[in-house]
């Protein structure tokens, strides 16, 4: 009898457990290389607190590509290294894609030089005739961006043409997104940049500050002139108080209003809110004030969908701004 | 009759200078297959001494982590088997199928040849072509998701040329004489078939069969095109369940993950640590791929011993 009501048990089990909570009980996750690390760590922390009841899966498929399956409704959060832009609401809009935007750290884009250069800040206006398109075959030493620099030739290492990283720098240094010029050596793989710059003296090079972190032994950060004319570097403090400007950006999930109605999803953004900051501390990025975060699970209770980004993006847009903006959603 | 020695001399060095330029191709022979086989050892060993450190157990039995030193390739290794399963159950039969099928029965006119001419063309198109082609058609149009059968599916037909390329060219070295001899005996063509040209040609096909799963295991650009996901820390449900009837088929509509992904994500992470653990995914994924070949080495050399004609 006892054997029995235990395989009927069993038996139930396996039936429930093998169907139907699979196709449920999972969160999909997609979207930017940039956010990855930080939904990655949230994603293996969250799991293991929900002893495996709940799944998620995080896909890397930029954030461009990302946004494409989260408008057709195919992933439940969309990782962002930019805000939503205008196309893509359309393509939401279209196809009942409804969506909560929440910002979940600060990233320093760090311009980096080998560390024997004696290249130590740049303006925005010497990074523009550095990479502006009219740059292209022109501008091929360093003394030509600025007299006061050697007459060597300028190397230049940058981000490959589908990375929200390349999206915000070169708005951020040229004024337009996108617009750069194309004689440089591009790699979607950071490291390669890092290794680029790291062999030689006449190198520049960017990207996010977690792979300048990991090579602080091997690459020198460039100090930036801010808006208020100030050469800032690059460090946590700098992003925190707004000095770092331009290049400081924050970083998001989008996650689906259809998605959010179901209790794993809803589970993982709020696991995401409590525990964004420590995983973005972890893994090299700048978290958001404990008032962001608590906004942004407020947005969430409210039912306060949508972008305060109007879908464009904001170059040089400091934490409290965001805040502000976001307060007033 | 004996030549003078002047000839004699001369066919001496005649025979000399031929032996002398037999041993220069030779020597040039071996100094490119060491050449080739330095380079694999080379890359082999760089990788294993790199990622020795990580070379435990824990290796093999963890999901990837944010953390380099707790990261293993559990889901990454049991993803791989599991599309590789479905790759070869789909691609062998069709593909041994079809070979016979245009060897043995395949009437000889031109759509036959368009068909000829299409297979071998097919073996040269670039893998990201039919990764595109899988995620419109069975990601979809069939609906079938952005998982495991649709990988194995989108791998088979990307060795599927191969397969039948190799099980042609098996067949048409099995000597005329055998079917001569079958037929004489009074058995039908698919006896023959079935008893003596696919037995005799099954050292030639595995090998075709290992080299194009050997290909598809390393396979990265298709699989990422259809979708397959970085962190995944969970397995596939279990092919066999405590209930009847005791097997499951869910594995096929999981999402997955396959070694290359997970080697490729770990290279570009910005942790140094996370290098060794490339380096030694990639030294497991050569040593499944020389496994798989040695298999295939040994089968051959089972297989032969008992043909003999």
């Amino acid at each position: 009898m006892k054997v029995q009501t235990k395989l009927v048990a069993a038996a139930v089990a396996g039936l429930i457990g093998s169907g139907a909570a699979f196709a449920q009980m999972l969160v999909k996750v997609d979207g930017s290389s940039t956010v990855y690390p930080i939904t990655e760590g949230v994603a293996e922390e969250f799991q293991k607190s929900k002893k495996g009841a709940m799944k998620v899966t995080v896909g890397i498929s930029g954030t461009g590509g990302g946004f494409k399956k989260f408008c057709r409704g195919e992933t439940d959060v969309q990782n962002a290294s930019r805000p939503i832009t205008a196309k893509e609401m359309e393509d939401c809009a279209k196809a009942g894609v409804k969506y909560y935007e929440i910002p979940v750290a600060f990233d320093a884009l760090t311009v980096v030089v080998n560390p024997k250069s004696p290249i130590k800040q740049l303006s925005v206006a010497e990074l523009k005739t550095m990479w502006e398109p009219a740059a292209q075959g022109k501008i091929t030493k360093w003394n030509q961006v600025n007299p006061a620099f050697p007459d060597a030739p300028l190397k230049l290492f940058g981000a490959g043409a589908d990375s929200g990283t390349f999206e915000y720098f070169t708005e951020a240094a040229t004024g337009k997104s996108k617009s750069s010029r194309g004689d440089y050596t591009a790699s979607e793989d950071d490291n390669v940049l890092v290794q680029g710059v790291q062999r030689d003296v006449n190198a520049i090079g960017y990207f996010g500050y977690a792979y300048y972190a990991e090579n602080k032994d091997k690459l020198k950060a460039v100090a930036i002139v801010n808006s208020a004319g100030k050469a800032v570097e690059p460090s946590e403090a700098a992003v925190v108080d707004g000095s770092y400007n331009p290049m400081a950006r924050p970083i998001f999930i989008y996650v689906s209003d259809s998605g959010y109605k179901r209790a794993e999803v809803k589970d993982f953004v709020e696991y995401y809110l409590a525990n964004g900051a420590n995983m973005a501390k972890e893994v090299k990025y700048v978290p958001l004030p404990a008032k962001s975060y608590m906004l942004s699970a407020d947005h969430l209770k409210k039912g306060k969908m949508g972008t305060v980004f109007g879908g464009k993006n904001e170059i040089g847009i400091k934490i409290e701004d965001l805040l502000a903006r976001e307060a007033k959603l | 009759m004996s030549l003078p020695p002047e000839e004699i001399a001369a066919i001496r060095a005649n025979i000399a200078s031929r032996k002398t330029n037999d041993l220069i191709f030779a020597t040039i022979g071996i100094c490119c297959l060491g050449f080739a086989l330095i380079t694999i050892a080379a890359l082999f060993v760089d990788m294993a001494v790199t990622g020795w450190a990580r070379f435990r157990p824990e290796f093999f039995t963890e999901f990837p982590s944010r953390r380099a030193a707790q990261a293993g390739i559990l889901s990454a290794w049991v993803g791989s088997l599991l599309v590789m399963t479905v790759t070869a159950m789909v691609a062998i039969p069709l593909g041994v199928a079809a070979g016979v099928w245009l060897e043995e029965y395949a009437p000889k006119h031109w759509i036959t040849d368009v068909i000829e001419i299409n297979i071998n063309n097919l073996a040269g198109v670039p893998s990201i072509v039919f990764g595109l082609l899988a995620l419109g058609l069975f990601v979809y149009t069939f609906g079938l998701g952005q998982s495991v059968r649709t990988a194995g599916l989108t791998l088979a037909l990307l060795i599927l040329p191969v397969v039948i390329v190799a099980t042609r060219e098996a067949i048409r070295s099995i000597p005329l004489m055998v079917r001569e001899a079958s037929f004489g005996l009074g058995a039908t063509k698919w006896q023959t078939t079935r008893d003596h040209i696919v037995p005799y040609s099954m050292p030639g096909i595995l090998t075709g069969i290992i080299l194009g799963m050997s290909r598809a295991i390393g396979e990265t650009a298709p699989i990422i095109t259809i979708g397959a996901l970085t962190f995944i820390a969970f397995l596939p449900p279990a092919p066999i369940t405590d209930v009847a009837p005791f097997i499951s088929f869910e594995w096929l509509k999981a999402p997955f993950t396959v070694m290359p992904i997970q080697i490729f994500n770990w290279t570009s992470r910005p942790d140094p640590a996370f290098h060794a653990n490339a380096a030694a995914a990639g030294a497991i994924l050569v040593a499944m791929t020389l496994s798989m070949n040695a298999l295939a080495i040994y089968l051959r050399f089972r297989l032969r011993r008992n043909i003999k004609w």
